[in-house]
């Protein structure tokens, strides 16, 4: 009843691709990891330069039907989220990672072995492309503030005349609010030209959860080298300086989550440079 | 070495880094939409994590879908940066 299975939280590679990444994943192990089980470290067959951070759950809270229904849990969710994002972290901050799609799951070590073995050489690849840098959160908001103070006495206009021009009011004050955003958009995105290598879109963030004030009309995430962190982190903080009714929120670093596999149909950056 | 370091932003001091608590909404996003997708022997097929996705869009309507920017081609890393990959 109660078997365990293993759960895959990143590939590992020692900081600076040194041979072996045991030591650096052998860190993060003694850690906590997703059910509380304790993180350790899966090596291929092909070498020590590459391992898997690993811990085990049990089988019944993994099973296909029973992940469905956690899935929807949104309190499940979270904890394995957190415990997922805090092995993550901490092996990041002692190695180079390649994270893993939240909840990735083998029968044992064994199997997450092969697969590791399989996509070796891909892995070792983006690796060594993500090396150095970390993913920047960048989130633009506008401001939903109330129409300003109330349309001019509508005096002798009719109902309708005076419900039109308050809408032009408010719809005017929209208009330049999203302007305004657009202009910190396009800083944010001169800063990401200057210091990032990639890009990647978040959809907006809506509903529930998106509690932060405001309305959020950009949610994107860049690459950056530690060299150019500060210099981006600074650019981009103060996308919305000057902009009434617009915020930039920066967060980071975070590991690499956005950029495990290259841009879409992208060439290699110098070829899209040389066209 | 890598891209974590304490230089990284006046924000976070000393702090270390698992310690700090990250919004759930910022997480989802990397982590649902995020991250190296492998078969896993018991992880849910990509239409079951699509119906997932539905059932908790009221929630969390944030997931990257295939809409990559066409701004990726536009940056240009700096120089240097590109030889590390």
């Amino acid at each position: 009843m109660n078997e365990q299975v293993t759960y895959v939280y990143a590939v590992v590679r020692a900081a600076g691709g040194a041979a072996d990444a045991a030591d650096a994943a052998d860190a993060a192990a003694h850690l906590a990891g997703v059910g509380g089980g304790e993180v350790r470290t899966v090596p291929g067959t092909r070498g020590t330069a590459l391992v898997l951070a690993v811990s085990s759950v049990p089988e019944d809270d993994f099973r296909e039907d029973a992940l469905r229904r956690h899935f929807e849990d949104l309190d499940w969710l979270e904890s394995v989220a957190r415990a997922h994002h805090g092995v993550i972290e901490a092996l990041a901050a002692r190695a180079d990672v390649l994270p893993l799609r939240l909840a990735t799951v083998y029968l044992d070590d064994d199997r997450a072995r092969a697969v590791l073995d399989a996509s070796w050489d891909s892995f070792a690849e983006r690796m060594e492309h993500l090396a150095g840098h970390a993913e920047w959160g960048v989130k633009i908001y506008v401001e939903r503030r109330p129409a300003p103070a109330g349309p001019a006495p509508a005096g002798d206009l009719s109902p309708g005349r005076a419900y039109l021009r308050t809408r032009r009011t408010e719809r005017s004050v929209r208009e330049s609010v999203y302007r305004a955003a657009e202009e910190a958009a396009a800083r944010v995105e001169a800063a990401g030209r200057r210091h990032a290598a990639e890009r990647a879109r978040h959809r907006v963030q809506q509903g529930q959860l998106a509690d932060a004030p405001g309305e959020n009309v950009v949610n994107d995430a860049y690459l950056v080298h530690r060299d150019r962190a500060a210099a981006f982190h600074d650019e981009a903080s103060r996308a919305a300086e000057g902009l009434p009714g617009v915020r930039v929120e920066v967060t980071g670093p975070w590991a690499p989550y956005s950029f495990v596999t290259p841009p879409t149909g992208a060439a290699s950056p110098a070829e899209e440079h040389a066209t | 070495m890598n891209g974590y370091g304490p230089s990284h932003g006046p924000s976070y001091g000393s702090e270390p880094l698992a310690d700090r608590q990250v919004a759930l909404i910022d997480l989802l996003d990397r982590l649902l939409s995020g991250g190296v997708v492998l078969t896993g022997d018991v992880v849910l097929s990509i239409a079951d994590i699509d119906l997932v996705r539905i059932s908790l869009r009221a929630l969390v309507v944030s997931f990257r879908s295939g809409d990559e920017s066409p701004f990726a081609g536009a940056l240009t890393p700096r120089d240097g940066d590109a030889d590390a990959g």
